[in-house]
């Protein structure tokens, strides 16, 4: 008779040293893991409740311009500088890790309209409603030069400009958009298209030869710098504010348009949006990629930022103040943590891109602790009261009141166009999906 | 660990034909992962796999996959882990003209070393009255408590002494708490739950001369049945009740837990089991098990058979989910007292006999495997998690026997550590009360919370639907501001719920003569098929009208 039983050596279940680490026998068989799917459950509550108890987004306020910030232009090399134009004409450097400001100058008479950096980082251009393109020299610590290296004068006011992604050249745009480079006080190039003028211009980060701008008559233009006309054309039903260029997908970019919503567009197929982001409740201002190209936040001028999947149409974040006014422009920092806004209070503010992310180093149990959170989160999200935790935020007043109206207003007319489809022949009223609502025409 | 992964020894012998080909280049005689066989991936695999082709776009279809890969991915890997597994179960092999039945304990102890001898022993105690025992959850404590009084708490194989006290009062049952520094005792009258030092902590009024305790440690609720036929659940962790209810049905003396899904099944003499929740009022189940009173229930720790014994002498075995018997054995005499091991062996006490029959769910068996007789009838059976050992409490006091095989060979530290230090055991404190499940996710199915409802979601569809086609009623109303003596707040707001009631009333009569309508139409359809067949009795029966 063979006779076995089970004895375990204590010595290989216990640690020999206090210096170990303690050992942990793991076992997946589900007959000893009872209750799965509630244990899980109620683990996906917990995370999603403490998420919202975490989720305190704004990180400080940078103080000190006069007048409202109007441009903001991040640094290309380094992730601690950040560059502002207000409208009485001041640059400031901000040092965004000590939150203060390293340098200041005067560099316009006017409204600063535009700026943006040398793709090496070691000079950058402002343009403003003075006529004036200035180039400045930037040190490694940040401190401007006190005189440009560069000026130039142009026949028309500038109303923004970008610069190329690695070459010598940058867009301005105003009456038309132009193509300068950089020792060259004539533009190289300039593009037109009917007798509208372009208040924003984005050159493609990935198709460097491409440029997105947005026209007064309610168009955005596609131009490439190896032809001499603009490429196509699409004119929505009201007037964009800003364009930007998915930093991953080459072709995508998003319009943030008068008419409260931000359409993202492929720019192979024009006669209708990709997707149609829609939460704001008054103009969009501004729109900026993540760098991982799959979220997008905006300024609204209902004086908050929405932040939206490139995939979903409605935000996943609000950030407000009440000391925020209208914000004008937003930017979505390099390294994917930060989101800065500029607004018309003169303050510009940082705000986490993770309402509830733990900044600073974490150890490897606590990365694998939030890992298994969001996974559970994810999970769980179409429970109904996961769903209803994990949805809520806290919204203005006028905001909350002013989307309800907007809702009612949504749904009378759909029911009105439900109702003429009920009472005229089949066919005769058909549905036409909302993003194209929008388009009023391409025009190649 | 000292345990490395297995050599695989065709490759060594391989590798050692060919000297003359340099290192590099050799190319791998098995390449790509090794398979998992298909009956190991299917003990991993959690309920069925999904059918992809139901997506109604691309990018919908793109993601079930990707999904489907990653869960066949974990279960592959978890199926892979159990190669990693360090001890193996015990087992007895006769050998040919040799039956199990017939060793004994002494048996094994000579034929075992010197640890597994000491885990068979015997405490005399003749004073106190008939024994109750009952190890923790992993195996390290038992509390064995006599009818008369004497309480005590030891660590079983060092046999330190926890506590011991004499409560002075009749003990009815005992339960260990989520760990062993809690344990409830039904007394007398009252419940008391005391520490690990025989401290009293708390007397617990409500369950009224309980005869029956249980503990569900995924809930942290104590589950105790009642004389005159009340179960109480009360949730340890706050200290408040969750649920009572009557039922009815006399005195309560069988009660078991089901451990996969946490309903009390309780016996009763007129041969019905029932199971109960705490969030319903009725048994969720009603089972007619035997022709006389049900003596003993036993649920087996996977969740899918119960195992019962009447006084009609016959042991039944059920398949719960589908509420089938599998199996009908006849034994001697009736079995008092049952219990499930970790393995799926099933411990019988029938008077002062104890038999340990194994596998008899799958199975159909015709002998014990083992046969231990006491002096004294048993009292009281309870497996020891993760080791080969049965406790039995009788009415001299308590013995313990090895019962090679009964035992889960490993274990997982995250659920239940035998070896755990006291900062561990705090840790896992903190844990399982973090992860406590709330009482309203007690049911049949422990996984309903990841199915969908479809029920609720039709309903929703088709509230959709109507939406777009029938005028949506202003259910909000604000009632005119009138200032002659009714501009108080509250009578404004009696009037906004008035009206919205009756506008609520409206639209329900509005849906429920549709309804009725529909029903019209149907069971017309119905009985123009379906010829009246006339009785002599039929003038007396009530028209419908």
């Amino acid at each position: 008779m063979k006779i076995k039983v089970l004895s375990r050596n204590p010595d290989e279940y216990r640690r020999e040293t206090k210096r170990d680490i303690h050992k942990v026998q793991r076992n997946y068989d589900p007959k000893l893991h009872p209750f799965e799917a509630p244990r899980e459950y109620v683990r996906a509550l917990n995370a999603t409740k403490l998420e919202r108890v975490f989720a305190k987004p704004f990180i400080g306020a940078l103080d000190g311009h006069r007048d409202g910030v109007n441009c903001l232009c991040k640094h290309p090399t380094s992730l601690s500088f950040l560059l502002s134009g207000a409208c009485d004409g001041e640059v400031r450097v901000w040092n965004l890790a000590k939150r203060n400001c390293v340098a200041t100058i005067q560099a316009h008479e006017g409204v600063v309209q535009g700026m943006c950096f040398h793709p090496d980082g070691r000079s950058f251009l402002t343009c403003g409603l003075d006529k004036v393109v200035k180039q400045w020299g930037i040190s490694e610590e940040c401190t401007i030069n006190e005189e440009p290296i560069n000026t130039i004068l142009g026949k028309s006011v500038f109303q923004y400009m970008d610069h190329h992604q690695s070459e010598n050249i940058f867009a301005t745009c105003g009456q038309q958009v132009d193509i300068w480079k950089e020792d060259r006080s004539e533009p190289v190039r300039s593009f037109t298209w009917g007798v509208d003028s372009t208040h924003h211009v984005k050159f493609n980060p990935i198709e460097t030869n491409l440029l997105g701008a947005c026209a007064s008559d309610r168009s955005i233009l596609l131009y490439d710098l190896r032809g001499s006309t603009p490429l196509r054309k699409v004119i929505l039903s009201l007037k964009s504010n800003a364009i930007a260029w998915n930093p991953m997908e080459s072709f995508v970019f998003t319009a943030a348009s008068e008419d409260y919503n931000l359409y993202t567009f492929d720019m192979r197929k024009l006669s209708a949006p990709i997707m149609m982001h829609m939460d704001h409740v008054a103009a969009v201002m501004d729109v900026d990629y993540s760098p991982t190209g799959k979220e997008l936040v905006s300024a609204g001028y209902d004086k908050c930022l929405r932040i939206f999947s490139v995939d979903t149409s409605r935000s996943r974040e609000i950030y407000h103040t009440k000391r925020m006014q209208r914000v004008r422009v937003v930017q979505w920092s390099l390294d994917n943590k930060y989101i800065i806004s500029g607004s018309d209070e003169m303050n510009i503010r940082v705000w986490k891109a993770r309402a509830s992310e733990k900044l600073g180093m974490l150890s490897t149990r606590e990365k694998a602790s939030m890992n298994y959170n969001e996974k559970l989160k994810e999970k769980f999200i179409h429970h109904p009261q996961i769903r209803r935790i994990a949805r809520h935020r806290h919204v203005p007043r006028q905001i909350y009141s002013l989307s309800k109206e907007m809702r009612i207003m949504k749904e009378s007319r759909k029911r009105k166009e439900s109702n003429k489809r009920r009472h005229s022949k089949p066919g005769a009223v058909p549905y036409v999906p909302e993003r194209k609502k929008a388009i009023v025409k391409e025009v190649e | 660990m000292k345990h490395g992964p297995k050599q695989d020894s065709k490759a060594n012998r391989d590798e050692g034909r060919d000297p003359e080909s340099p290192s590099e280049f050799r190319k791998d005689r098995y390449p790509g992962d090794a398979p998992v066989p298909k009956k190991l991936m299917s003990k991993y695999q959690r309920g069925k796999k999904l059918h992809t082709k139901g997506a109604r776009t691309h990018h919908g279809h793109v993601k079930l996959v990707q999904n489907e890969k990653k869960v066949t991915m974990a279960v592959k890997q978890a199926a892979r882990s159990e190669r990693l597994l360090q001890e193996q179960s015990g087992f007895m092999i006769p050998e040919d003209g040799e039956s199990t039945t017939n060793v004994t304990q002494s048996d094994i102890v000579q034929a075992a070393d010197i640890t597994t001898a000491q885990k068979h022993f015997n405490l005399e105690l003749t004073q106190f009255g008939p024994y109750k025992a009952q190890y923790t959850r992993n195996g390290k404590h038992l509390l064995i408590a006599g009818s008369k009084g004497h309480v005590a708490a030891l660590d079983w194989l060092t046999k330190r002494l926890l506590c011991e006290i004499n409560v002075m009062e009749t003990v009815r049952d005992i339960r260990w708490l989520h760990q062993e520094t809690m344990f409830a005792v039904a007394q007398k009258q009252w419940t008391y739950i005391y520490d690990n030092q025989g401290i009293e902590l708390h007397c617990l009024k409500q369950p009224n001369e309980a005869l029956r305790l249980e503990f569900l440690p995924y809930h942290f609720l104590l589950a105790s049945s009642n004389a005159t036929g009340y179960l109480y659940w009360l949730d340890v962790s706050v200290g408040q009740k969750v649920a009572s209810h009557n039922t009815g049905l006399g005195r309560l003396d069988v009660m078991c837990q089901n451990p996969q899904n946490a309903v009390i099944c309780l016996g009763h003499p007129t041969g019905s089991v029932s199971m109960w929740s705490p969030n319903v009022n009725e048994p969720l189940v009603k089972m007619l098990c035997h022709g006389a009173a049900v003596r003993s229930v036993a649920v087996d720790p996977t969740g899918n058979y119960m195992a019962t014994s009447g006084v009609d002498r016959k042991m039944k075995i059920w398949d719960i989910r589908k509420f089938e018997m599998v199996h009908s054995y006849q034994i001697g005499c009736g079995a008092g007292h049952m219990v499930f091991s970790q393995t799926g062996a099933l411990g019988l006490g029938k008077g002062n006999i104890v038999e340990v029959y194994q596998d008899p769910c799958r199975q159909q068996l015709t002998s014990p495997y083992m046969i231990h007789k006491l002096k004294t009838t048993v009292n009281n059976l309870h497996f020891c998690p993760y080791e080969d050992v049965l406790g039995v409490g009788h009415g001299d006091g308590f013995t313990s026997l090895i019962i090679p095989g009964a035992g889960e060979a490993n274990f997982d530290a995250m659920e239940s550590n035998p070896y755990q230090t006291k900062k561990q055991r705090r840790e896992a404190e903190v844990q399982m009360l973090l992860d406590k499940i709330p009482v309203e996710m007690i049911h049949l199915d422990s996984k309903m919370i990841g199915k969908v409802d479809m029920k609720s979601f039709v309903e929703r569809v088709e509230e959709n639907n109507k939406i777009h086609f029938k005028k949506p009623m202003s259910i909000s109303y604000e009632p005119k501001h009138k200032m002659k003596g009714k501009g108080s707040g509250r009578k404004k707001e009696q009037r906004k719920r008035g009206v919205i009631e009756e506008g609520r009333r409206q639209t329900v009569k509005e849906l429920v003569k549709d309804k009725l309508q529909e029903g019209a139409q149907g069971r017309k359809e119905s009985s123009t098929a379906v010829s009246k067949s006339k009785g002599v009795l039929d003038r007396f029966k009530k028209t419908e009208t």
